[in-house]
């Protein structure tokens, strides 16, 4: 196979690389979004959920797209549909089995970050994520949740500055 | 240090619990993930790979069939990004549906296989080209024909030049059995696994 393949390498514009390459590129980041937005639990159903519609569409994709910006924006529709589903059945969802602790930190993630990141309102919790975790910008995460790229600034402020706060009373509570 | 350097630390030290790459999830949901695509019918290519006695094979398959068999030294991820353009980038590393031809694949190279049984999908190959695989397919297992002689069965004689073009670009090889094309004079001619591969293969395919 060569003369008729001699297209340009690596050149190759997104919506044409692997569907493999964008799992294995964004898989990562797109589950530590998930994770933050809706806990262990959910965050891996929410994960399979994104990359399944993500590669049903992904031969659509313009070649300009930003393909992080276009994955959030699918973990976002999903997670929403995650926390009404949680709200219509709280008790199936309290009775799913935890997933194995993966991050082998006692006392890490399963429990501390976790339970932080759940005080936080839910939108506030994804900008957050969308900005911290997932690196976008301020205007990008206003065209996914609604309002002003200044809102969301004001929010992910106001996330942080609480996270920052329980962790600093949890600092000060009892030695761990 | 600006506002927001220091807040990126803050928070990077606040997600400190939340591991960049969780490689066992990863692992998990890769594999949830292709079994997922393969049942919802978007799973339009699944690859795996095989060591084997001619190096690490690529091993490819459409709904249809084995569609691309490739080695190392035509470069993996190269082969892999060649059938996202040419058919789909819906591709996944799935070793489920390969591993038919894999187990077909291990039988060959212990001698204990003379014929391939898996379904296969020529898509990739056209034309005259294509025909010369079809009789290709017929040189049976230990012996060879030249490049004429298969020209000849493919119903043109003169073009033995072109079937060597058939065997040079045969997406399929070892299951069709390009190797076993060889030159006029009896020698052994060139493979794209390299002809170290194709005495290899002759070698053995003699001793079973």
């Amino acid at each position: 196979m060569t003369s008729h393949l001699a297209r340009p390498e690596r050149l190759l514009s997104m919506g044409q690389q692997p569907f493999e390459a964008i799992v294995a590129r964004y898989g990562p980041v797109v589950l530590r979004v998930c994770r933050a937005v809706l806990g262990p639990t959910a965050a891996e159903d929410a994960w399979s959920e994104t990359f399944l519609s993500a590669m049903q569409a992904y031969p659509d994709l313009r070649p300009e797209s930003n393909v992080e910006a276009w994955l959030v924006t699918i973990a976002h529709r999903k997670a929403i549909d995650a926390v009404r589903a949680e709200a219509r059945h709280p008790i199936t969802m309290e009775a799913l089995p935890e997933p194995p602790a993966s991050d082998g930190v006692p006392g890490g993630w399963g429990s501390d970050l976790w339970a932080a990141l759940s005080t936080l309102p839910f939108k506030q919790r994804e900008t957050v994520a969308y900005h911290y975790l997932a690196g976008l910008r301020y205007a990008d995460i206003a065209s996914i949740l609604g309002g002003s790229p200044d809102a969301a600034r004001r929010a992910a402020a106001d996330g942080i500055a609480a996270l920052r706060k329980i962790y600093t009373d949890l600092d000060e509570g009892a030695p761990r | 240090m600006t506002t927001q350097d220091f807040d990126r630390a803050d928070a990077n030290n606040l997600f400190a619990a939340l591991p960049e790459v969780d490689a066992v999830a990863q692992g998990r949901l890769h594999d949830r993930l292709a079994a997922a695509a393969s049942d919802d019918g978007i799973l339009d290519i699944a690859y795996r790979t095989l060591d084997s006695p001619v190096g690490s094979l690529l091993l490819a398959a459409t709904e249809r069939g084995l569609v691309r068999v490739a080695f190392a030294c035509e470069d993996h991820d190269r082969i892999l990004e060649q059938l996202a353009v040419r058919l789909s980038p819906r591709l996944l590393r799935a070793p489920a549906r390969l591993d038919p031809v894999a187990r077909e694949l291990d039988e060959y190279f212990a001698g204990h296989r003379t014929q391939f049984e898996v379904p296969l999908d020529f898509q990739l190959s056209r034309g005259f080209r294509r025909t010369v695989l079809f009789h290709m397919n017929q040189i049976g297992y230990g012996q060879t024909k030249s490049y004429a002689a298969l020209a000849a069965a493919a119903g043109n004689p003169k073009a033995a030049r072109a079937v060597g073009s058939a065997c040079a670009t045969n997406p399929l090889p070892l299951i069709v059995p390009c190797h076993r094309v060889v030159r006029n004079d009896g020698t052994i001619g060139q493979y794209g696994g390299g002809t170290e591969a194709k005495k290899l293969l002759l070698a053995m395919e003699r001793r079973t």
